[in-house]
């Protein structure tokens, strides 16, 4: 599935810690390149992003009506 | 079915949001995410005696949502998923509807990640559970859980720089899905 994206064989273990590449050595880093600090930023600001889009939209009305329907037909039988 | 007090009801209701973002990141479709935050609801509240007090209900319940799904759903959606593109194109939204087409590209990608990546990454980088919450929800090890969110951003990052030569293109499809979204 990832083979012709990079021809690395095992994607996880080439990869050093972010903080190394930090460090200096301009690798050949065409494809498989470390994650930089603004790399790993962006990304999740954009993965918040999207799941906050959910989230923004509260809860709908469906479970709200699924919790209270739960309390009315509790109370009816607990009385 | 018993009646709730009403600090589980409004811890309940307080996780329904993240469980839904959650759900819909699982499923890849809105309608079958709600679907699935009911039955994971109906469930939790059917055993509600057996969370305890004092205790993360968010995980709790992300914990039974992520079980129902793997027990239930996974099998209806591979059905769905297959080769017609159809999962990564539900979770895309039409980017002129939101005008952030960057997150559109940031959704496709999501999309091709692997299962267990995009769950950990979404539990860890999203919704705000520790690794080892994370790690509970999932029932793995709290390494496993990192080198899946390590490996969930470098894939990530990969596919955002290669994605150019992605043309999927929203489709009535896709607004069918908006149109869910929009709904609440």
């Amino acid at each position: 599935m990832d083979g012709d994206i990079m021809n690395t064989g095992k994607p996880s273990s080439h990869l050093a810690p972010a903080q190394s590449a930090a460090d200096g050595d301009k690798q050949k880093s065409s494809k498989t390149s470390r994650l930089d600090r603004n790399t790993r930023a962006k990304l999740g600001q954009q993965l918040r992003a999207v799941y906050d889009e959910v989230v923004s939209q509260g809860v709908p009305t469906r479970f709200t009506e699924l919790l209270n329907g739960l309390n009315s037909e509790g109370k009816h039988e607990s009385h | 079915m018993n009646r709730i007090d009403e600090s589980v009801r409004q811890d309940v209701l307080a996780a329904i949001p993240g469980l839904r973002a959650f759900a819909i990141s699982l499923c890849g479709n809105v309608d079958r995410a709600d679907d699935l935050v009911q039955e994971a609801l109906l469930r939790a509240l059917a055993n509600i005696h057996s969370f305890q007090p004092g205790t993360n209900m968010s995980a709790w319940l992300f914990t039974i949502l992520r079980n129902h799904f793997r027990s239930e759903y996974r099998k209806r959606r591979r059905e769905v998923e297959d080769s017609d593109g159809h999962y990564a194109e539900s979770l895309t939204s039409h980017p002129e509807q939101h005008g952030h087409l960057e997150l559109t590209e940031f959704r496709k990608a999501l999309a091709k990640l692997p299962e267990e990546q995009r769950e950990a990454l979404i539990l860890v980088g999203a919704s705000g559970f520790s690794y080892e919450e994370a790690s509970e929800i999932c029932g793995c090890a709290i390494g496993t859980v990192k080198s899946r969110v390590n490996r969930a951003r470098t894939r990530l990052a990969e596919l955002m720089s290669i994605q150019g030569v992605d043309d999927f293109g929203p489709d009535h499809e896709t607004r069918a899905v908006l149109a869910g979204n929009r709904r609440s």
